[in-house]
């Protein structure tokens, strides 16, 4: 290939659709390395601190798309101090200098100020596509910037980001002009939006295929809405308070009759079980359904729904929908490729929601599913055997038993056999999460069979450091390691330095990890920052100088071409 | 009952562990916690909780020995947007306080109460007297109170713990005349 021109090369490298595809044949030779870079398109950048900016806008010049992501995944659940970083300005600022052609930007667990999107606003008139996820340090006064100057904006989705409300205008800053939108998602957004505008705007919208609206928009506005808007394929309902009896309801239901092209619904906050007949018509075309925010939704009424439901490939519910009902989900969803159940109750004791039973009767009905995030109170070594068997084409594999460190209730052992069936049985596993007692031999397993995995999440779980070293040594696809409450130290940190370099990053809390650990990583391995972050209130008990036998609370640990970050917080060291 | 965790063989397990030591020496004993990790209120210490793993208890099933799960940050793991969304729900169904509607056959119209304002059944039902003693008729008083549960059934007030009961009931329905006597007197 080497004697091809430029142009066939950029041509053939035209069909590698993966970012890691294009990685890969950048490394080939200097030629190549020229040829890739001038002509990629969209760049995905895993972790915002690994490269900098600048770095990234003149290595790819003719950027389109970019993606960033930010804090480390466990961020998620307040393990990460709220002002670690993770700020989207820096990239903002450089792409308006050197990247004028920018047309998407993805966002993930970043901070955004409303400075940011004003910038962005302003130097990407021409911005197509913005979304944000699990994003925060915004208001809707950025909002309204991003609406006043992206004239030609298609997509505006937030995703479950924390935004504060500074009234409901924004949405009037979309012009009369603004024809363009194909997906909007405000359902994160707690406050009002003036649904007039909203009702304007969708209708003018023709070509707008995804819709998802926030809790604050009535029965009446949705009806209203679904009318203009029959082409909708996408949409995630506001909020569901209607008497059954009432007039709206009705209208509600003939609106939904009319939309014929919908597949994905969500949404369904406040919705009484009786309303849930509005959508009847629309099951049998279901591909996506997201019933997870609609708590007063029982088994009883979800079962009589999912029934109808035999196309669908997606479905997110409660647990209250219980064994039965995953069972009845069984028998009619055989499409079923993804399957999200969460917790409705918990804080509180309340009554077994979903145990092993449902998730084996889903894997004896569904042998599609791939894609699997079970929080149950309890599972057995037998149930994960045989869900093994049932399923093999599991990709992300997340189970989390309530209560940490709970044995298989039935022989009271480790379950570590269980999942150890999983890994062997699941040969394309790319994503696995684990709970429940779990001793050294569960990591024995991973690191042998887990051929593929990238990603590895681990609580509470372990003996000693040979669990972290058997992941370590054997998962040769690991890129991302987070590990809390586990008994793994400094010799299972230290024991294969050189992996760090070859995955995204790893993160330790609650670990036997101790300072004079983290300062050996460090040492060896000046391409990786090692990150101790402190807990505030340790700061006052804390001496001047720590000796090297304290245990870290918390480490985050990634490789990086930029070096140490300057816009650490006082607590983070960066050793 | 053993040990109640299977565990490898020890001393298999022991010949081959990784020790920053020399081959041969012994591993050091493991140091006692350090005061930090145990001093935080909202946080269990790593080694009573692997300590309460460890140890059998009674009955076979090794049961949590933590006081409340609430205490473990980032436990379940759950965004916080879904949590936050949660919490707030759960605040406003418990505001709006438990209305259910109450029938009475042979009534023109129906009422409204408030189960979360009764602490138990005598008060419900005297309450329930109260609201429609207007529409007693000259038989007397020969009623039965029933309710619809959760699944659709109609129950007889009165059969489970008062909890249980205002959890699961949707509707008070009031069976009067020779229905509601039959009924009762099966039940007695």
């Amino acid at each position: 290939m080497t004697y091809f021109p430029e142009e066939v090369v950029e041509h053939i490298f035209g069909f590698l659709s993966s970012h890691r595809d294009r990685n890969v044949v950048s490394t080939v030779c200097k030629a190549w390395y020229r040829v890739e870079r001038l002509s990629r398109r969209s760049v995905f950048v895993g972790n915002c601190y690994a490269v900098r900016p600048g770095r990234v806008m003149a290595r790819f010049p003719g950027m389109k798309c970019l993606s960033v992501k930010g804090k480390p995944h466990f961020a998620d659940f307040n393990l990460v101090p709220h002002d670690w970083g993770g700020f989207a300005l820096p990239w903002i600022e450089v792409a308006a200098r050197g990247c004028p052609g920018l047309e998407e930007l993805r966002l993930k667990r970043m901070v955004v100020s409303d400075e940011s999107l004003e910038l962005l606003a302003r130097s990407f008139p021409n911005l197509k596509a913005l979304v944000l996820v699990s994003c925060e340090g915004f208001s809707t006064d950025g909002l309204a910037a991003i609406a006043t100057h992206c004239r030609g904006l298609r997509e505006l989705d937030l995703q479950e980001n924390e935004v504060e409300d500074h009234g409901r205008q924004w949405l009037s800053c979309f012009p009369d002009s603004c024809t363009s939108l194909e997906s909007l998602n405000f359902a994160c957004l707690k406050g009002e939006v003036n649904a007039c505008a909203l009702e304007r705007l969708v209708a003018r919208c023709v070509n707008l295929r995804s819709l998802k609206l926030n809790r604050a928009i009535s029965v009446e506005s949705l009806a209203r809405i679904l009318a203009r808007t029959p082409h909708l394929v996408e949409l995630g309902t506001g909020s569901f308070t209607v008497e059954h009896r009432a007039e709206a309801y009705q209208r509600l239901i003939h609106a939904f009759r009319k939309c014929k092209s919908l597949k994905s619904l969500s949404g369904f906050w406040d919705i009484a079980p009786r309303c849930l007949q509005a959508i009847y018509s629309i099951c049998p075309n279901l591909i996506v359904l997201n019933l997870s925010y609609a708590p007063a939704i029982q088994g009883a009424d979800l079962v009589k729904l999912i029934r109808h439901c035999f196309k669908l490939q997606k479905l997110w519910v409660l647990d209250c929908i219980g064994d039965k009902g995953l069972a009845v989900v069984a028998s009619s969803c055989k499409e079923l490729l993804e399957l999200r159940v969460f917790p409705s109750d918990i804080y509180g004791t309340g009554t077994a929601a979903v145990t092993e039973e449902g998730l084996v009767a889903i894997s004896s009905g569904c042998s599609k599913l791939n894609s699997l995030l079970y929080f149950c109170h309890q599972m057995t070594n037998a149930a994960l055997i045989t869900v093994a068997k049932n399923c093999t084409h599991f990709t992300r594999f997340r189970l989390c038993i309530l209560d940490p460190g709970k044995p298989d209730p039935d022989t009271n052992q480790p379950l570590d056999e269980g999942f150890g069936a999983i890994v062997r049985s699941c040969k394309d596993l790319r994503r696995l999460s684990l709970s429940g007692l779990l001793t050294d031999k569960v990591f024995l397993y991973i690191g042998e069979y887990a051929a593929h995995l990238e990603m590895l999440s681990i609580a509470f779980a372990g003996d000693s450091d040979k669990g972290m070293v058997y992941v370590l040594n054997g998962c040769k696809n690991l890129r991302k390691l987070e590990i809390r409450d586990s008994p793994f130290g400094d010799a299972a940190l230290l024991e294969n330095v050189g992996k760090y370099e070859t995955m995204r990053s790893l993160w330790m809390s609650s670990c036997d990890v101790t300072l004079g650990g983290c300062k050996a990583l460090a040492a060896k391995m000046p391409r990786l920052n090692v990150e101790v972050i402190n807990d505030r209130d340790d700061s006052d008990e804390m001496e001047e100088n720590p000796s090297d036998m304290h245990k870290v609370e918390k480490m985050y640990v990634y490789r990086t071409l930029a070096g140490a970050r300057n816009d650490a917080p006082e607590f983070v060291e960066i050793l | 009952m053993d040990g109640g965790v299977g565990y490898v063989d020890m001393d298999a397990l022991k010949a081959t562990e990784l020790r920053l030591g020399l081959p041969g020496s012994d591993p050091p004993e493991k140091p006692p916690p350090t005061t930090t990790t145990t001093a935080r209120p909202t946080k269990r210490s790593l080694d009573e909780d692997r300590a309460a793993r460890r140890e059998p208890s009674e009955g076979g099933r090794a049961t949590s020995t933590r006081a409340t799960k609430a205490q473990v940050v980032g436990w379940p793991p759950i965004r916080s947007y879904r949590k936050n969304s949660f919490q707030a729900m759960k605040a406003a169904a418990e505001a709006a306080g438990l209305y259910v509607k109450v029938s009475m056959d042979g009534a023109p119209y129906l009422r409204k109460i408030d189960l979360e304002v009764y602490k138990g059944y005598k008060e419900l039902r005297e309450a329930l007297e109260d609201m429609f003693k207007c529409f007693e008729g000259c038989k007397g008083s020969e009623y039965a109170i029933t309710y619809e549960d959760k699944d659709g059934d109609l129950m007889l007030v009165g059969d489970v713990p008062w909890e249980m009961f205002t959890s699961s009931c949707k509707k008070l329905r009031i069976i009067r005349g020779a229905e509601a006597i039959r009924g009762l007197g099966s039940s007695q």
